[in-house]
Parts: C-alpha cells; sequence; structure tokens
C-alpha cells in the first residue's frame, strides 16, 4: 500500500488546510454514501459560541430575558474556567451550517467536521422525523419573520407586555407539540401573507365560539352539554392560540412562534442517542480511513482518540460524575455493534438478529438511520453482547416500599425486560406528564379544566401551581387540573386558588 | 460542496440585548447586591464591576414535570455487583424524582445564580433613580466647545468640500440655458435640410440654401461644443458651520473640617461620601473640576492628598472655609458657565458664635450661585449650633440645600441616595 503524504503535520489551523480536509473527509463519505445537505462551515470565536449557546443554537432568534440569563451563566462559567465550551454547534438547516471554534486545534477541527458536517448532516436529512417535522430550507427563514413580528409587537405593545406571553409560552412549551399531524413548510413570505388573513379568520372564529348572542330556543332544551373539545388535546399551545378567548390577534401569533419553534426541536429531543451515535460513529470510521490512507499522522489520531474516548466515557452509577446514562456511549456503542453484528455476528447475534445479522453493513446501519428514533432504536437494536458491556441493570423505585428493588441485569432472562425498560426511558410520553386539555365550561364562567393522566402513579411536582398562573395568563379564566389516576381524580389544582373540595368530575 | 466562512469579525455581541432583558428583569436584586457591595467595599475599589447573586427559585422557568413517589424504571450503567431481586436502601433525598432517580441528578437546584456586572452597569445600579438638582446646562461661548453641522451648500470653499454631485448638476444646467437657443436653431436648420434633400430635385435657389445651412450649422455646432463642460462657478462646496454645544462642565467644592476632633475614620466617612458624589457628578458632565478646601481656624485650598491625609489640630472657624469657597467661585467658577456643586463634611463642631457668620455667607456669597449643596455631619453625637444654624439655610433655600447625618459608613450611601433621590416635580 503507498503511503500518501499527510494533509498537514502542525496543529495549527488555515483556512486552505480547513478546505483540504473538508475535501477529503467528502470523500471518504461520499465512498460510505453518507447523504447530506451542502455544508456551511463557519468559523466563530469562543464569544460568539457563547451568542450561539445563550440563542438555543440557533443562528438567530427573538429576544427573550431567559436567553440572556443563559448567556450570563455561561460567560460566567466559562470565565471562571468551569466549563468548556463545545467544539462544535451544528443547525439543522440547509445548508446545514456547523460552527468551528477558532481555538480548536486542526486535529480537533477535521473532528467535528466529519462529527458535525457529514455525521449530524446525514442524520439531519435522512431521519424520518427530521423528514416529517421539520423543513430545513425554511426554518432560518421562520425564525427571521419570527424575530421581526415579536420586535414589532414589542415596539407596539410594550416589551413587558410580550415577555409576559413569552414566558407563559415557553413554561408551556413541551406541550406546544403536534404528536402526529404533519406540518406543512413555509417560507417568510408566505408566512407573513397567511399571517395576516389567519389573524382575522382566527378573531372571528374564537368570537363564533363564545357568541352570546341567544341562539333560537327551540335548541336551548337542557340537554347533555357536549364537551369542548369534543376530544382531549394535548397540544396546549394549539388549543390556547386557537380557542382562547381574551387574546389579542398578536399574541396568538406570538403563542404560534413558540408552538412552531418547540415543533421544530421535537426530532431533536427524540433523536439524541441516535443523533450523536451516528455523528461518533461517522467521526471515527471517517478520520480512521483518513489514517488509512496514510492522510494523518500518528499524532493527529492519538489526540483525536484522546478526545473522542472522553467524548465517549460513562462513568458508573456509582462514581461522583455519574448523571444518567451519556447519550453518546449509549449511541456510539450500538452503532459500532450494528456494524458488529453485521460483519462478524455470533451465534447469539443470529439468534437475536436473524434479519439482519451478516448483512451488508452500510445498508443495515442506513435503515436504522433512516427509520428509527432513541425509542425504537434501542427496543430494536440494543444487543445482549452491548447490555454486557455497559453492565446495564435497572432498579425499582416504588414509594409503597421502603427498599429499592433491583430488576432486570446484564443475564440471560433480563436482556429483555431490561432493553425494554432503558427503550421506555428514552419515550417522550413518559418522560413529561400526560397533560390534556379536557373541559371548557363554555356556557358557564368558561373556567379551563386540564387533565393529568398518571402514568405508573407518579405525581406532578412542586411547580404545579406555577404553571397553572402560566395556564391562566393566556387563557384568561379559570383553570383548574385535575390529575388522574385510573379513570379516578386523585388531586386537584386551581388557579386561582380555592379550598380543597372533591371535584366534580 | 462545502463553504467555508470565516464569521470571526461578524459581532460578538448577539446576546447583549438579551442579557439587557435579563438585568431589567431582575433590578431588584441587582440593586439589592450593588447596595450590599457598597457598603463592603473600600474606597478604592467602588469603581469596578460587582458579583451579582440571584436566588435560584427567584429565577427558575417552571414545567410541568414529575414530583417524588409513585412507580419509577430506571436503568443504570457499570454494575459490579448486584443480581436480580437484591433490595437497596432508598439513598438519602434521592427518593427518585421524574428522571430523578440517584442522588448526584438532583444535585442543581440550591445553588445560587451568580453572575458579575461590569463598571458601568454597576454604577448605572449604584446611582439608579437619584438624580442632579437643578442640573442646568450653561451655554458657553468661549470653551471652544462646537460642533460642526452641514448647512447646504457654498459657492466657495476647500476643494475637500466639494460636493461632485451638486457641482455637475449645476454644470449641466448651465450648458442647457446657455445653449438652448443654438440648439433650436440647429433643431430648424437641420429639419429644413431634410425636407430639401428629401426633394427629388432642387432648385438653384435651393441649393444654393442648402449649402448656406451646411456651413451655418457646421458653425453652430462648433459654438455648441466650445461650451466648457464644468466652469469654476458650477462648483459647490458642502457647507459647515460651527454651532456651539452647552457647555457641560462642572466643579465640585469638597469642603472638610480638619481640626483636632476629625478622626482619621471620620475623614475616611468623608472621602467616601466626596468620591460618590465624584462618581455621580462624572456621569452627568464631561469635564469636572474638584476644588478641596480644608479648614480648621483657617481655610485654605489644598490637592487632594494632602486634603486628606497631612494632619493639623486646631480649633474650628467653619465659615473660613464658607468665606473661601465663595471668593473660588467669584474668582475661577463663574456661574454663568459652571455648574457648581458643593460637599461639605464636617463633625459638626464649630467655634462659638461662628455659626451665624457661617449662614450669612452662605445666604450672600454662596447659595445664590450654586446648583446643589450637601452638607453632611458625621457623628454620633448630639446636633450643634452649625446644624441649627444650617437648617435655616435649608428653610430658605429648600431646592439646592440638603443636609443630612451620617453616624456609620453604611449609612453614607443611604444618605447620599436620600439627598439625591429624584423629587417628585
Amino acid at each position: 500500500m503507498s503511503k500518501r503524504k499527510p494533509l498537514s503535520t502542525g496543529s495549527e489551523w488555515t483556512f486552505e488546510l480547513l478546505e483540504k480536509y473538508d475535501t477529503a473527509i467528502a470523500k471518504e463519505a461520499a465512498h460510505f454514501q453518507l447523504d447530506t445537505y451542502p455544508n456551511q462551515i463557519e468559523v466563530i470565536t469562543s464569544e460568539q459560541m457563547m451568542d450561539a449557546y445563550s440563542s438555543v443554537g440557533m443562528p438567530l432568534n427573538y429576544n427573550h430575558w431567559s436567553f440572556g440569563k443563559q448567556f450570563v451563566s455561561t460567560h460566567q462559567n466559562y470565565r471562571r474556567g468551569h466549563m468548556g465550551l463545545a467544539y462544535e454547534i451544528v443547525i439543522n438547516s440547509s445548508p446545514c451550517i456547523a460552527y468551528l471554534m477558532e481555538e480548536n486545534t486542526m486535529t480537533m477541527q477535521a473532528l467535528v467536521i466529519a462529527h458535525a458536517c457529514y455525521g449530524h448532516n446525514s442524520f439531519f436529512k435522512g431521519n424520518y422525523l427530521f423528514r416529517t417535522w421539520t423543513n430545513a430550507t425554511s426554518i432560518i427563514d421562520y425564525l427571521l419573520f419570527a424575530k421581526h413580528y415579536i420586535a414589532k409587537c414589542e415596539e407596539r405593545h410594550g416589551i413587558d407586555e410580550v415577555e409576559a406571553l413569552l414566558d407563559s409560552c415557553h413554561a408551556l412549551m413541551n406541550y406546544g407539540v403536534n404528536r402526529y399531524k404533519r406540518p406543512s413548510p413555509i417560507s417568510t413570505e408566505e408566512e407573513q401573507k397567511r399571517q395576516q388573513t389567519r389573524s382575522e379568520i382566527l378573531q372571528q372564529q374564537v368570537n363564533e365560539l363564545w357568541n352570546t348572542i341567544p341562539k333560537p330556543q327551540t335548541e336551548e332544551h337542557e340537554r347533555e352539554q357536549p364537551r369542548f373539545p369534543r376530544e382531549p388535546e394535548e397540544n396546549l399551545l394549539y388549543f390556547l392560540e386557537k380557542n382562547a378567548p381574551l387574546l389579542e390577534p398578536w399574541q396568538r401569533e406570538i403563542i404560534r412562534i413558540v408552538r412552531k419553534v418547540s415543533q421544530y426541536f421535537y426530532p431533536q429531543k427524540q433523536t439524541q442517542v441516535m443523533n450523536e451515535g451516528w455523528a461518533c460513529f461517522w467521526h471515527y470510521t471517517l478520520l480512521h480511513s483518513l489514517y488509512d490512507k496514510g492522510l494523518v499522522t500518528d499524532g493527529f489520531m492519538m489526540e483525536f482518540l484522546h478526545s473522542h474516548s472522553s467524548v465517549i466515557y460513562q462513568p458508573p452509577y456509582d462514581s461522583p460524575h455519574f448523571s444518567g446514562i451519556n447519550p453518546y456511549t449509549l449511541g456510539y456503542h450500538m452503532m459500532q455493534d450494528l456494524r458488529r453484528i453485521c460483519e462478524h455476528p455470533s451465534d447469539e447475534d443470529r439468534e437475536w438478529f436473524p434479519e439482519i445479522a451478516g448483512k451488508d453493513w452500510l445498508e443495515v446501519m442506513d435503515g436504522a438511520m433512516r427509520n428509527y428514533k432513541d425509542e425504537s432504536f434501542i427496543q430494536q437494536f440494543l444487543s445482549p453482547k452491548l447490555m454486557r458491556d455497559l453492565h446495564l441493570f435497572s432498579v425499582v423505585d416504588d414509594d409503597s416500599k421502603n427498599h429499592l428493588l433491583v430488576g432486570a441485569i446484564h443475564n440471560e432472562s433480563g436482556y429483555t425486560e431490561l432493553r425494554r425498560e432503558l427503550a421506555e426511558q428514552y419515550n417522550l410520553g413518559t418522560r413529561e406528564p400526560n397533560i390534556q386539555v379536557y373541559n371548557v365550561n363554555v356556557r358557564g364562567d368558561r373556567a379551563l379544566t386540564l387533565r393529568h393522566f398518571q402514568h405508573n402513579s407518579r405525581p406532578l411536582g412542586d411547580s404545579t401551581d406555577e404553571m397553572l398562573k402560566h395556564v391562566r395568563r393566556l387563557w384568561g379564566f379559570d383553570v383548574h387540573l385535575e390529575s388522574v389516576r385510573h379513570d379516578e381524580v386523585i388531586k386537584t389544582w386551581h388557579c386561582p386558588p380555592k379550598e380543597e373540595t372533591p371535584s366534580a368530575a | 460542496m462545502s463553504y467555508i466562512i470565516d464569521r470571526r469579525l461578524n459581532g460578538k455581541n448577539k446576546s447583549s440585548v438579551n442579557r439587557q432583558r435579563f438585568m431589567r428583569r431582575y433590578r431588584q436584586h441587582i440593586k439589592r447586591a450593588v447596595a450590599d457591595a457598597i457598603k463592603q467595599r473600600s474606597i478604592t475599589d467602588l469603581d469596578s464591576g460587582s458579583e451579582v447573586t440571584i436566588p435560584n427559585r427567584d429565577i427558575s422557568e417552571p414545567l410541568f414535570h414529575h414530583g417524588k413517589g409513585g412507580i419509577n424504571h430506571r436503568v443504570f450503567p457499570g454494575n459490579k455487583e448486584f443480581v436480580t431481586g437484591d433490595r437497596i436502601p432508598r439513598p438519602e433525598g434521592g427518593g427518585g424524582g421524574g428522571g430523578g432517580g440517584k442522588a448526584s441528578d438532583s444535585g442543581e437546584g440550591e445553588d445560587d445564580f451568580v453572575f458579575q456586572i461590569n463598571r458601568d452597569e454597576f454604577l448605572e445600579f449604584l446611582f439608579e433613580d437619584l438624580e442632579l438638582p437643578h442640573m442646568v446646562k450653561k451655554q458657553l461661548q468661549d470653551s471652544g466647545d462646537y460642533k460642526l453641522t452641514q448647512a447646504g451648500f457654498t459657492s466657495q470653499g476647500n476643494p475637500e468640500r466639494l460636493n461632485i454631485i451638486r457641482s455637475l448638476r449645476s454644470a449641466h444646467a448651465r450648458r442647457i440655458a446657455l445653449s438652448g437657443s443654438t440648439r433650436r436653431e440647429i433643431r430648424m436648420l437641420e429639419q429644413e435640410q431634410q425636407e430639401l434633400m428629401a426633394l427629388a430635385e432642387l432648385t438653384e435657389q435651393q441649393n444654393q440654401r442648402l449649402g448656406e445651412i451646411e456651413l451655418r450649422l457646421i458653425e453652430l455646432r462648433s459654438k455648441v461644443s466650445r461650451l466648457p463642460f464644468l466652469d469654476t462657478f458650477d462648483l459647490r462646496y458642502n457647507n459647515l458651520i460651527r454651532t456651539p454645544v452647552p457647555s457641560s462642565k462642572a466643579v465640585m467644592f469638597c469642603v472638610m473640617d480638619v481640626s483636632g476632633s476629625m478622626t482619621q475614620s471620620i475623614k475616611d466617612t468623608a472621602k467616601r461620601f466626596f468620591l460618590l458624589l465624584y462618581l455621580f457628578l462624572q456621569r452627568a458632565y464631561k469635564r469636572i473640576d474638584v476644588v478641596f478646601i480644608r479648614h480648621h481656624t483657617q481655610a485654605k485650598e489644598v490637592d487632594e492628598e494632602e486634603f486628606f491625609y497631612s494632619r493639623e489640630t486646631g480649633g474650628t472657624i467653619v465659615s473660613s472655609a464658607v468665606a473661601l469657597t465663595g471668593e473660588v467661585i467669584a474668582e475661577r467658577y463663574p456661574p454663568s458657565q459652571w455648574n457648581i456643586y458643593v460637599a461639605q463634611a464636617s463633625d459638626g463642631d464649630n467655634w462659638d458664635g461662628d455659626s451665624d457668620a457661617c449662614r450669612q455667607l452662605l445666604f450672600e456669597r454662596v447659595m445664590p450661585f450654586v446648583q446643589y449643596y450637601a452638607y453632611v455631619e458625621i457623628t454620633t453625637g448630639e446636633h450643634q449650633n452649625l446644624w441649627f444654624e444650617y437648617e435655616k439655610v435649608r428653610s430658605a433655600f429648600p431646592d439646592s440645600f440638603a443636609m443630612q447625618k451620617i453616624e456609620s459608613p453604611g449609612d453614607i450611601y443611604p444618605v447620599f441616595r436620600e439627598l439625591f433621590s429624584r423629587k417628585e416635580a
């Protein structure tokens, strides 16, 4: 094998070198059939990185104090050396924007290019959640629209008013997501046009619902009023945007903006393990194949492997550094494991994964990347070997018992159970309390009733009262929340608070 | 295909608006922190930033989340000794909330939110809601405080102020105006020429006419082309005029008693007070002169070093300092041009019978000319006659005379705020 000259030997980077590395990595990526959006690699300073941090990683965003808080704390931690900054931020847009920090060495820049510009990028383009929920070409446009629109509202209605509204929207952000209906992508101009017409129509519709002009007497016969909404609504922000009686059109529009942004980030929340695992797998694979061709030096590889292994380090449960399962570790190892099962399957693998063992690994991994999210990916592909390697075990914490109980561990009888439980841990549906709009007292005091459906008898946390205030601000009238276990109301909250009485559900 | 872009030169303060929003929201906390800081600081670093601490519960953004209790399943890595069915005692405090589980995960939430504000922000909060009483921007002609402003165009001027667009426009206008009649004649002749040429055959007369036209055309065209493209009187220059700007000059008199009864700690307190005043004035005026006047039985104008640190003993005659202040104002700081502030610090001691003279001097020589006169008495004892005389001054000049008592260094800032608090009109 003819050794070629390495691309560079020093640790300093230059723009020419970045381009050379990018070209070399792109060639390898093409060889492995990675399908990506075009890349836009931006070199930034650490200050700019902190700016990017505090606007949830987006290149532009509307203004809000919470972003300022984020910035202040990042800045403070960074100055005191409590925290390093991430080496990169990558944005799911087309072209895919990746930020490189100027302080990084050439090795780190190459690692980041491989990780973000080819790993994450191909994931953004391929995974079904991103394909369904987000529109990479229009997100920057939309944020621009949102920024201008909110700035205009601040001018017209005052910063305080807009800020209070945004606070409430942010609090409910996790409940502003359509889980099943797909939004249609549109651009800025369209959005602006639609916004005009929408605000008019919307206001009319709301007025229709709250119309107090009496209907013809015949219909007024006392009958069981149908509940409104007829079906419970899980997208609280959507419900409030469309039905809250007192909101002005601009307020509805702002709720909508928060909802859209939340929707944009929804797939990222559901694919963290896979996304990072995929990106780590590819930076590892791509840089190794550069090394095999003699394009990078031994020193380069040592530096790369050092940071690679610290990224995918998993402290054990009893370590002071332990803070849950490291998604990089889990994802990376699952991806590597998938390749191993395809290339060198053991008998156990043949038994557990008959449909992929010994198949073409590129095809299998591509399929896995495209068609799964964290929950289903783990459920489908976590192998007994990996559970053994990571020494996984599950703990059952039942508040009616005095002790914690060790459930399944990494042995023959535990694999299936362990895998199911780990997968469940990544199910957003069980991580966040399940709260839905249950009823509106349309003919009475207009009170809104939310219902929390308990899962595994887990109650709501202590922020609930605070949260109801936010809901009330948006709804404009009284708000009640009922916590329901097995069709039975266990606990109720009210805003404004009232004496605890048995709720008449 | 990749694009590599260097964004390092782009602005880095994208978050400054958000930061301001944050500061705005937590004004109260920051103000409290600043007020605390001022009590603990030494004089010398009054001028730097400060650390602000906000309790985390005040700053959190709530979300619906699971509380403790219920049945939680959680998977952990790194098993060493457990087998199925093992019982583990519940860890302290953990209990396993939503995603909480082991103690290490719920570690946050207790720490306060700490961040840094810079000098300008510090001062802004320090002097928030304070106001310089009767701040009059005095007009000043001879200071050279001028601003150049654009005022139309002139036909004469410096080549570097040449306005090209205006010049070419007037040249164009001139060319059109001067060549108007000539060009009209050219047009008419050309038309006649066309008509003649169009005829099938020409008479002798017509032929002759054609020749005449041609000659005349040549003559006229050369006349038009001789018009200069740009002439000197086409040139236009940007006209800049000097407009005087209102003066923002202030002079601050620091008047302090240095008699035997003034201990070093009282002087320190006074110094802090003067320093605060100086910082405060600095925010309002571009240029500030400081005049230090110290006195025992005689008053003397001194430099800063001597003002604070040299020790002298003796009796106390306050009126000497008031008289000197009046003299300095009369000599060097004409009230028409200067904003004058006087801050006087004393322990309240004065030679009996002199206090009356002080009042007289203040009434006649000082108070009519100053913006504001602040008197602080640094003492833990009873008020003496000076205080009571000054009270008379206060009732005569309620807007521009203020007096307060400071007992301990901790009072300085509150007293300062009191003296300069924004008064409702």
